[in-house]
């Protein structure tokens, strides 16, 4: 035992193998529960429906990063009843797997919003942003009006896209290089949406978001974002207990 | 004069490299402003300008002035000067901003303005958090780093100016960082929201930080590294490993504010709650472990109780750490294998965790007739106190089953400030009310009553603090998952909302009271090295030997 002790006088005197000592001690733990993450198949769910973001959406979901709504909303529903029965079906890993980055949260200070999509209408949810105590009067959230008047800058949708992709994000050249296009489409109800639709999805939701018919505003894309939040995957189909769902 | 004898007028290596460096930043910044059509980008890129032109323009002037010397023969004090003083400037503005924020929670409709985006709770939050972890927290163990380093080493800081410039290149990514998150850039990574090329700059700086600590240490007349020095040295390296993992990210373009993670989902997940738990574990813990290992023992003059256990305990803490991350994520996504990984070295956790905690109380022993007469002590052993109780609490938390209950709610909040308030609060102006006579060399602090005041003042608003959180987290769990006799959910999620509003108040005193104590430091300390100095000790011996009181 003794000798223990005098061994440690090796590290206290030679200050680079006690920084690789350091390195290496604090390796461990990383390499045995976050690299298994990336090979081992059972981590994400094999589930339909889940699809990268549309131009729009994406844009939507970067003002919901710029304002730090992840401050005070989670994404991700636990599998307990009281959430299940409050917020809908529990999270699945797919439903997140083209999140760069996620937005789990950490902290309800609000309620979880992984499956607001669909809950309200789009005039609630401008409503709440511009004012939130006028439609929920205890509500502790900040006002949001200026988002409203801001057009949504879209020049920079390209190179997100084409930024995303680089990650291992599934979008196509051809979703790159409409981008744009399917962006405005997505806001306005009366452009034909046949290109959009056949690249994301007919489940896709075009229409004006916002109210104000005459501009895109970055209103347009946070409603739109949050509109499809949780809506993605079928779960009259998904089997929560066949083997290869269960983890 | 002639020069040729003793040395000659060349300027010193150390601060030319820095001045050419510091002029390619310059040139550096002023293209990528030029370039970019990215308005956010520009922003920080004129903030860069400003920063890097106005440093080469000063090195100018002292390089030609031939002020960049550094006299071997003494210790490197400046910059821990200029280390004190920021660490208590940024713990008056991030406590300052945290007592807003508390403030909005509590009357939303009075402090709220639609227009103004940048100063909603979404965007200051982070500037809260990054405010008193980084500014203020990071400040003091920068500052405190290199006094033990140079003290236990009996060596100059190594590097000549560079210390100059890991203080200076700090507080630029502190203002980056801060005025990004106004401004609405961020990567949402909690505690690791500056965007990439914030991250880049950050990393240059922490590279010469561990060159400079290693640096010094090479040049140490001790043979043994001190104690204190391994656990400066596992915060350095471990935050750098952290840092660059957990910020891997593919930038929009290269004059773009905008990245996007390399991982996604569940991975993204568990490497952030990798990064977020050792920021807790290694800048909040071992470095702050330092400080304790140093100035507790210094200001009691006793030893370290044990040194077998400062090594059990060091290299069990540094291992198992790390390992704790999944527990942010229970009932997630996240595999439930790595949860309960998570779980279990978080409550093996508590032993090392407790053995620094028995380490540095213990050192006490034989003088603890000084918490009566020392308030600075008393201020020290009270964060170790609330070192240990925050690291019995952190492994109740990680428990599943608590862990349903807590996660999510205030508690959470009431926990890392007791542990941020508590502890590494009260460890750091424990060193700074030490430091300032050291290094400012005057034989006692301005007022011991004020340091009483202090103490008094912010202890009750951590126990406000605290005590509203848990009565609020805890009620808002149990609200949220009430049923009613038929099978109901009980409560609509706003009504635990406005349940909260007294607690919210509380709160916000408890963090008023706390920031009104870093006030009276201030002051304390402001007036400390107004002293006139003492006349030196070999003049007047007889005097100087009598106790004050």
């Amino acid at each position: 035992m003794k000798n223990i002790w005098k061994k440690h006088g090796v590290l206290e005197r030679r200050s680079i193998v006690l920084t690789v000592a350091i390195l290496l001690v604090v390796s461990v733990g990383g390499l045995v529960e976050i690299a298994p993450l990336f090979y081992l198949e059972s981590t994400i769910e094999k589930v339909k429906g889940v699809r990268p973001y549309t131009p729009l959406e994406l844009a939507g979901r970067d003002i919901y990063i710029r304002e730090g709504c992840y401050n005070c909303h989670s994404q991700m529903i636990r599998p307990l009843r009281d959430e299940v029965e409050r917020y809908g079906h529990y999270s699945l890993a797919a439903e997140s797997m083209y999140d760069h980055p996620f937005q789990w949260g950490s902290k309800r200070t609000g309620p979880d919003l992984a499956r607001v999509g669909g809950k309200y209408s789009d005039d609630w949810h401008r409503d709440h942003l511009i004012d939130p105590r006028s439609v929920v009067p205890e509500s502790v959230m900040p006002p949001y009006a200026f988002l409203s008047g801001r057009e949504l800058e879209t020049k920079d949708v390209q190179a997100k896209l084409a930024a995303m992709t680089k990650v291992g994000v599934p979008y196509t050249q051809d979703m790159i290089d409409n981008a744009k296009a399917d962006l405005m489409t997505q806001a306005d109800p009366f452009a034909p949406a046949r290109d959009l639709k056949g690249r994301y999805g007919e489940a896709v939701l075009q229409r004006d978001f916002d109210g104000d018919p005459a501009r895109l505003t970055e209103m347009d894309a946070l409603i739109a974002y949050m509109q499809m939040l949780g809506t993605l995957v079928d779960f009259s189909t998904y089997e929560a207990e066949a083997p290869e769902n269960l983890r | 004069m002639n020069h040729s004898i003793t040395e000659p007028d060349r300027a010193p290596l150390d601060a030319v490299l820095l001045y050419v460096f510091t002029g390619l930043l310059a040139l550096g910044a002023i293209f990528a402003t030029a370039f970019s059509d990215d308005r956010l980008f520009r922003f920080h890129g004129y903030l860069l300008i400003g920063a890097f032109t106005l440093a080469f323009a000063l090195l100018t002037v002292a390089l030609s002035s031939d002020r960049l010397r550094s006299p071997q023969g003494r210790y490197a004090d400046g910059v821990i000067r200029a280390g004190v003083i920021a660490t208590m400037f940024w713990a008056v503005v991030g406590l300052l901003v945290g007592v807003v924020i508390a403030a909005q929670l509590a009357w939303p409709n009075l402090l709220y303005f639609p227009e103004h985006g940048w100063l909603n709770f979404g965007r200051l939050r982070p500037l809260h958090t990054s405010g008193v972890i980084f500014a203020f927290g990071g400040n003091a163990l920068i500052a405190t780093s290199f006094y033990v380093v140079q003290r236990t080493s009996k060596a100059r800081l190594a590097g000549g100016v560079w210390p100059w410039f890991v203080f200076w290149g700090y507080q630029l990514f502190i203002v980056l960082a801060a005025t990004g998150y106004l401004a609405g850039i961020t990567q949402s990574r909690e505690y690791a929201e500056p965007e990439w090329y914030v991250d880049l700059w950050l990393t240059v700086v922490w590279v010469a930080y561990l060159l400079v600590f290693l640096g010094t240490l090479w040049k140490r007349k001790e043979p043994h590294i001190y104690v204190a020095n391994w656990f400066y040295l596992a915060f350095i390296v471990t935050i750098a490993l952290l840092h660059v993992i957990n910020n891997l990210a593919m930038p929009v373009g290269a004059l773009h504010h905008r990245s996007y993670s390399l991982f996604a989902g569940v991975q993204d997940a568990l490497t952030q709650w990798w990064y977020g738990h050792n920021a807790v574990g290694f800048f909040l813990t071992a470095g702050f472990l330092g400080m304790m290992y140093y100035f507790v023992p210094k200001r009691a003059e006793r030893p370290v109780y044990s040194y077998r256990l400062s090594i059990v305990h060091f290299w069990s803490l540094i291992f198992i750490y790390i390992w704790a991350g999944p527990h942010h994520l229970h009932y997630t996504a996240l595999p439930q294998w790595t949860q309960t990984l998570g779980m279990t070295f978080s409550i093996m956790l508590w032993m090392p965790s407790w053995g620094g905690m028995i380490n540095g109380l213990m050192t006490l022993s034989g003088a603890w007739d000084k918490l009566r007469t020392d308030p600075v002590i008393r201020m020290m052993v009270v964060a170790i106190a609330f070192y240990g109780m925050s690291t019995f609490e952190g492994p109740l938390m990680s428990i599943r089953a608590v862990n349903s209950l807590s996660h999510y709610t205030d508690w959470t909040i009431g926990h890392v400030h007791s542990g941020a308030l508590g502890w590494v609060g009260f460890i750091s102006f424990g060193a700074m009310y030490c430091l300032v006579p050291w290094l400012w060399k005057k034989d006692r602090l301005y007022s011991n009553q004020l340091v009483e005041w202090h103490f008094w003042i912010a202890t009750t608003g951590i126990l406000l603090y605290i005590c509203a959180m848990w009565v609020s987290g805890i009620m808002e769990g149990l609200m949220w998952r009430e049923y009613t006799p038929q099978g109901f959910l009980a409560n609509a999620f706003v009504e635990t909302v406005a349940a909260k509003h007294v607690e919210n108040v509380i709160r916000m005193v408890g963090g008023l009271m706390y920031l009104s104590g870093a006030l009276i430091m201030s002051y304390n300390l402001w007036r400390t090295v107004r002293l006139p100095s003492p006349v030196s000790a070999a003049a007047t011996p007889a005097p100087a030997l009598i106790p004050a009181e």
